[in-house]
């Protein structure tokens, strides 16, 4: 490890920096108020990175909860609180948000040679609505917590005596954030490429937000108003979802999953995205199958809208439409393995530096590839039938959610932030941390499957003693997780303060984002970069810039 | 956005009576502006008719289980009203067509007079429909208790001995007198549908009253009139739905 210079030569260094869009402007208005892309990224990243260790809190909660079979800390009231709140932050605060809104918003005019996106007003407008939604969440708590789980099933959602009004309206303004952010990007990658920038060079991070991007627009309005007959339904009782009324509560979960399903890919791709350019980039390989990989994020998208049956196989459905729903589930396997193995194959043979960004992009290739073959079990009309509403849906998802969407927004930001901030983390940390949240994670969760087969239902704050040993497990795995995310955050906070200075091209990337100076300027580009070579094309790359620190 | 070493592209004005047009500083010329406003509005109206589209769906949905509900209470609606109002927003269209049209051409006096009747027209809609309200009221149809009306529900209680909810199943009668399965739902589609669609009319004239106030302050001519037209556009959606929603509401048995 090198020493760092006296703080005093540190500070005359840094007033000796060029200017970049960090050290460009001060004062609170030059960020509440800009329209910087880079700034309103970071932005995103705090506010979703804090409604990310809030939602880990109340998934501690749950976990010291389930300690014993009667409980540890809450009435049975409180603990349906404490699972909604964890869902609803995350899905609603984090997962869906966090990429796209903090290193897409960061990294993809970047790749794109782009000065900002198409619409930065907009940019600011969707940051805001998410704040706004944020606060709306806050209040609900405030107001006396939902109970409902994050999906809000009518009819219970209807009759529930809680703040189900004011989170829905939460969630509505959340939707618009996402449906904007998606808006903008679509429109910059359409409008705003620099000259000789075709499609097929584009980056695959761009690639997989654009296909997040039109299912952000496209489904996510259903949602919209899905929220507000709820909220219409509570306060004027118009009988949509009341089954008393003439309502039908399965039309609630139609058209919940109508948005939810799609929803779960507007998670996951951006975090495919984020892969791609890092197998790509740690093993200075060009991607294999990179239109395969193009597509086949567009293909998700595509056949995401027609599966949203397959949340509902013991709602009450007809039969054929269920064969159906399970029959294309299958399908979407498809595209996701090929991405997969195209992954694998560009690790293979490559020169792979097992930094700390590659480490995470390993821990989650193994832990997608349980996530998702999960899913195609649960894909499986008959096996559902038996595992619906078990811990072994629990656990599908959250090898998912948090150990594929976490760990790839990681890794992401593990790559990107020499870039974001001109500093280094300490590497070391960095790999301690992405093993302790790793083995964490699967020590949480491995258990889940096998107690879900057994018959352990989710959502429950009590259970029956033969549980025991693997809800142990899983709370023993949630704190070794929770205190990798802890040094996790202390780490890159600290080096914020006394990190190293990071190379002018830390990782070797030959895409736009690392053809910047680092950290960018304002405007990113003192001219639109002109594209000639294809993209991941590494026998361009200047080698000297990995050895040139910054400033 | 200040910026060093290149300076913003300007759309001059036609004459005197406008002001030039700066475009945007991430921009490199005014088509590349147009077209991505353009594109990210066509894309938020998409957005539009997908929030529509939950409702419709729930309309034909609740129309396959209760047929007999909705024919009639398509009844109890003033097809004559509902005529009108389609007419008086078809004309509207037209007008703010006729008003993107002499923006573009920069007649100031004309784009201000045609926006104005179309603003016209959108204040009469919502007097017809606010009189279309008040008569269901009155004839007792629009039955939606407030959730603070005397009314807790815990998913226990036996709806069936509140008050309220016999006038709920009591809404409507068929031929023979007999109350109709659950005639209120039909009111409650009806209501929630052209009060979000209203709230579009009421959002699409306080558009058109901005677009007013650029006009007379010179800001948009035949060398920019980016916002007029996003603003016609969006006019036109609230016609578009309304087309579908007169025949649905009013006409279908």
């Amino acid at each position: 490890m090198t020493t760092h210079a006296p703080i005093l030569d540190t500070q005359k260094a840094k007033s000796e920096q060029p200017k970049n869009y960090l050290n460009c402007s001060s004062g609170f208005w030059s960020w509440a108020g800009t329209l910087d892309h880079k700034r309103i990224g970071i932005m995103y990243l705090i506010g979703t990175g804090l409604a990310f260790l809030a939602g880990g809190l109340f998934a501690l909660l749950v976990r010291l909860h389930l300690w014993e079979p009667n409980g540890m800390l809450f009435t049975n009231d409180q603990y349906n609180e404490i699972f909604t709140l964890h869902g609803a932050f995350m899905v609603f605060l984090f997962v869906i948000p966090a990429i796209p809104g903090s290193l897409g918003n960061m990294i993809l005019p970047l790749m794109l040679g782009a000065k900002d996106v198409a619409l930065p007003r907009l940019n600011l407008l969707s940051f805001y609505l998410w704040v706004m939604g944020a606060v709306l969440a806050a209040l609900a708590i405030v107001l006396g917590g939902f109970d409902t789980g994050w999906t809000f099933y009518a009819p219970y959602s209807l009759y529930t005596n809680k703040a189900v009004v004011t989170i829905g309206l939460g969630i509505f303004l959340l939707g618009f954030s996402s449906i904007f952010t998606g808006l903008n990007f679509i429109v910059t990658t359409h409008k705003l490429r620099a000259p000789g920038l075709t499609w097929f060079r584009m980056p695959l991070f761009v690639w997989a937000l654009y296909a997040t991007a039109l299912l952000q627009v496209l489904a996510t309005p259903v949602l919209g108003i899905t929220v507000l007959l709820v909220a219409f339904e509570r306060l004027y009782h118009i009988g949509i979802f009341d089954p008393r009324l003439g309502g039908d509560p399965v039309l609630f979960e139609h058209f919940f999953w109508f948005y939810s399903h799609p929803a779960v890919y507007i998670m996951v791709l951006p975090a495919f995205g984020i892969i791609s350019e890092l197998v790509s980039v740690h093993s200075r390989k060009p991607l294999f199958g990179y239109k395969l990989i193009a597509f086949s994020s567009l293909a998700i998208a595509i056949i995401s809208f027609l599966v949203w049956g397959h949340h509902m196989f013991t709602s009450g459905q007809s039969t054929y439409a269920m064969f159906a729903f399970s029959f294309l589930t299958f399908f979407v396997a498809i595209p996701t393995a090929i991405k997969e193995f195209s992954w694998v194959a560009t690790i293979w043979k490559g020169s792979i530096a097992l930094n700390s960004p590659m480490l995470y992009t390993l821990a989650f290739l193994i832990i997608f590839a349980i996530g998702g073959l999960t899913g195609v079990i649960l894909g499986a009309l008959n096996v559902d039938l038996h595992l619906h509403d078990t811990y072994f849906v629990v656990a599908h998802f959250h090898y998912v959610m948090m150990g594929s969407i976490a760990l790839a927004f990681f890794a992401g930001l593990h790559h990107w932030w020499p870039k974001m901030f001109g500093v280094m983390y300490n590497e070391t940390l960095a790999k301690i941390a992405c093993v302790t949240i790793f083995v964490g994670f699967n020590v949480t969760f491995l258990p889940q499957f096998e107690m879900g087969s057994q018959g352990m239902p989710r959502r429950y704050a009590t259970y029956v003693p033969e549980f025991q040993p693997y809800h142990s497990a899983s709370t023993v795995g949630a704190i070794i997780l929770g205190s990798g995310v802890a040094l996790m955050v202390s780490y890159l906070v600290a080096s914020l303060f006394i990190g190293k200075k990071a190379m002018q091209n830390q990782w070797g990337g030959v895409t736009l984002d690392w053809l910047t100076p680092t950290p960018p300027p304002l405007e990113n580009f003192a001219h639109a970069p002109k594209v000639t070579t294809e993209v991941y094309d590494y026998s361009t790359l200047d080698l000297k810039s990995t050895q040139t620190p910054i400033g | 956005m200040s910026h060093d070493g290149h300076h913003s592209v300007v759309i001059p004005a036609p004459g005197p009576e406008f002001v030039p047009h700066t475009v945007a500083h991430h921009f490199d010329t005014p088509v590349q502006e147009f077209q991505s406003a353009k594109l990210g509005f066509w894309l938020f109206l998409a957005t539009e008719i997908l929030l529509f589209g939950g409702l419709f769906a729930a309309y034909f949905y609740y129309h396959d289980l209760y047929p007999e509900t909705f024919r009639v209470g398509g009844q109890q609606l003033d097809w004559k009203l509902g005529a009108v109002n389609t007419s008086v927003l078809l004309l509207s269209s037209w007008t703010m067509a006729m008003g993107v049209r002499s923006a573009q051409t920069s007649q100031k006096q004309k784009t201000m007079l045609f926006c104005a009747l179309t603003v016209l027209g959108a204040v009469i809609f919502m007097v017809i429909k606010f009189f279309e309200y008040k008569a269901k009221t009155e004839h007792g149809l629009f039955v939606f208790p407030h959730m603070f009306d005397n009314y807790q529900v815990d998913g226990s209680s036996n709806a069936g001995s509140l008050a309220w909810f016999t006038d709920v199943h009591n809404v409507m009668v068929d031929e023979t007198g007999a109350p109709l399965l659950h005639g209120h739902l039909f009111f409650a589609i009806y209501v929630t549908m052209t009060a979000i669609h209203g709230l579009h009319v009421i959002i699409g004239a306080g558009l058109i009253l901005w677009i007013m106030k650029g006009v007379a302050k010179g800001r948009f001519h035949a060398g920019y009139y980016l916002p007029v037209d996003l603003v016609g556009l969006y006019w036109h959606l609230v016609d578009l739905i309304w087309i579908f929603l007169f025949p649905l509401l009013y006409l279908v048995p």
